[in-house]
């Protein structure tokens, strides 16, 4: 049994294809890397993990549940934790109750929801902006924000969406190692993300797609190097 | 951002002795009907201050609390205050299907479905005369001739609603509520149901709706689904209560409705008297100018932009001659 995995997602929208076939397998403890231009169909297999759009074919299994069907915040209870491409803070809310909204999934009581999000935020090193508004954080701790709120969810697995993107190269080493402790941790980590440096850096493996169709996978090298993918984002000779 | 503590403890304690120092049963009857207003304004601030559901028909739930009273007497041959039993529980069976209905939409969507499913209960009053009788509204003798029991009754009402909402916000469905107001999507990513808690918040809100309603029939003895089904009357006024306080803030609607209350009883009187008779038209369009000035310049009420109203307070105690401008 894979820990996780796709087989034939496809999602179609009217007659637009978004992603097409798409079957791929993650193992327990890597870190997945999910790559491709602009519009390939990235954040739709999020999406479609996500239960956020119902699924046109295919099966996506966790753990040996199928997940078909099941609403988003079920899937999030199976485990599964995501963040967003475009940050959705509850901005009207401090940094801890973000974070307690979402601890609040493994209890009832506030005070224990409370010691757990101040780990979380620990983890995230969010401690010091614990009592800001969300809204008033700047782009880069927003991002933590939404790992830490996914992390508080007490997530086997974690969706990321492009978590680095618009950050400056400092902010995005730290990210990475924000990520390393994650799975050092014991969460097993599906990225998506557009900066390669990063993405080369510290993904096992890396599915490339286009066009929501797979292109090419493997390590990070043997992606790197396939013609396809060369030629998908830098077009044909 | 709150008032101090002694000023809490004076209020409280005026509201407390309130009916034994003022023997006018004119200004009884104006405070229980404010604190008839607490209790729905509260009521509508948890659904939509806090959950982000905005109702514009709440009088639904008012009206089932008051017919479910009135009703106990015409049909059920028993003391209307059976109502304030049944009618909680009445209103919340009616809210679930009307949450049912009414949470697969969002944003303005949500807010005409609710102002329609309320004028249909409206019209269904009006029309079906057996249960109802209709127009011809419910008659009832009141049990008591003295306002004070009735004020005891609505204060006690008040703070059990004040307190049971501030229970809830305190918890996790509290904070639930909260991350659906600010976003749905994330908030069913973190694992929350937004449908089941909305219609959880909805419950709570309609139950004490339906309490006030069935106070409302005791108090008054009279209703008609014009007025206890009024889209003006309650459901316009269980917004402006809430907004003018402060969505989203415990104290908020509370203050909303003392205000508002006295505010209406003013032009109603047309100043009590001291100003001509079609003064007491003008209230409605006081109102108008009530709401542009607080969406204008206190978004979060007069509770919520409490901070705001003190600094404003203390500048021109500072510099009296300082021009009302910037």
């Amino acid at each position: 049994m894979n820990f996780f995995e796709t087989q034939h997602l496809t999602k179609a929208f009217g007659g637009l294809i978004a992603v097409n076939d798409v079957s791929f397998q993650v193992v327990k403890g890597e870190i997945h890397g999910l790559i491709g231009p602009n519009g390939s169909g990235k954040t739709t297999v999020f999406n479609l993990i996500n239960g956020y759009y119902p699924i046109t074919s295919g099966k996506i299994l966790f753990e040996g549940h199928e997940l078909n069907g099941l609403p988003t915040w079920k899937i999030c209870k199976f485990g599964i934790g995501r963040t967003f491409q475009v940050v959705k803070p509850l901005r009207r809310m401090t940094v801890l109750e973000n974070v307690m909204c979402s601890a609040f999934n493994l209890t009832t009581r506030r005070d224990v929801a409370k010691e757990k999000s101040l780990e979380v935020l620990e983890f995230c090193e969010l401690t010091k902006k614990q009592d800001f508004q969300a809204k008033e954080l700047t782009i880069g701790d927003r991002k933590r924000l939404e790992i830490a709120r996914a992390l508080a969810t007490g997530p086997r697995l974690l969706l990321l969406d492009e978590t680095m993107a618009g950050l400056t190269p400092q902010e995005q080493a730290e990210g990475v190692k924000l990520i390393r402790k994650i799975r050092d941790s014991g969460i097993t980590i599906i990225i998506v993300e557009h900066i390669m440096q990063v993405i080369m850096n510290i993904c096992d493996r890396i599915l490339c797609i286009n066009y929501g169709q797979e292109i090419a996978g493997g390590t990070p090298a043997e992606v790197a190097n396939n013609q396809a993918v060369i030629e998908a984002y830098l077009g044909k000779e | 951002m709150k008032p101090n503590h002694w000023s809490k403890i004076i209020i409280v304690l005026f509201l407390a002795i309130f009916p034994l120092i003022v023997p006018s049963d004119y200004y009884r009857h104006i405070f229980i009907l404010a604190l008839m207003w607490v209790v729905i304004g509260s009521s509508w601030n948890l659904l939509a201050g806090y959950t982000g559901q905005v109702s514009f028909g709440h009088a639904a739930f008012f009206g089932v609390g008051a017919y479910t009273a009135g009703l106990c007497v015409t049909k059920l041959h028993i003391s209307a205050w059976w109502g304030m039993l049944l009618a909680g529980p009445v209103s919340m069976v009616v809210a679930f299907f009307i949450g049912c209905i009414c949470f697969r939409l969002r944003g303005p969507y949500f807010n005409l479905a609710t102002l329609a499913i309320a004028e249909i209960l409206r019209l269904t009053a009006i029309v079906w005369r057996d249960l109802t009788e209709g127009m011809q509204g419910i008659l009832i003798m009141r049990t008591f001739r003295n306002k004070t029991y009735y004020y005891y009754f609505a204060l006690i009402l008040a703070a059990a609603c004040i307190y049971a909402i501030y229970r809830v916000i305190r918890s996790k469905w509290g904070y639930y509520f909260v991350a659906i107001r600010e976003d749905q999507d994330a908030a069913e990513s973190m694992g929350i149901s937004s449908f089941r808690y909305k219609t959880f918040s909805l419950l709570i809100s309609s139950f004490f709706t339906g309490l006030a309603g069935a106070f409302y029939m005791n108090y008054m003895g009279f209703i008609d689904p014009e007025v206890v089904f009024s889209l003006y009357f309650i459901s316009i006024m269980a917004i402006l209560v809430a907004i003018i306080g402060g969505a989203g803030t415990i104290w908020g609607p509370a203050v909303g409705a003392f205000i508002m209350v006295l505010l209406q009883e003013t032009f109603r009187s047309s100043f009590f008297g001291l100003f001509p008779k079609w003064v007491s038209q003008a209230h409605v369009l006081v109102f108008g100018l009530l709401v542009i000035f607080v969406i204008r310049y206190m978004t979060n009420g007069i509770v919520g932009d409490w901070v705001k109203i003190q600094r404003l307070w203390s500048k021109n105690k500072e510099q009296p001659l300082a021009s009302t401008g910037s």
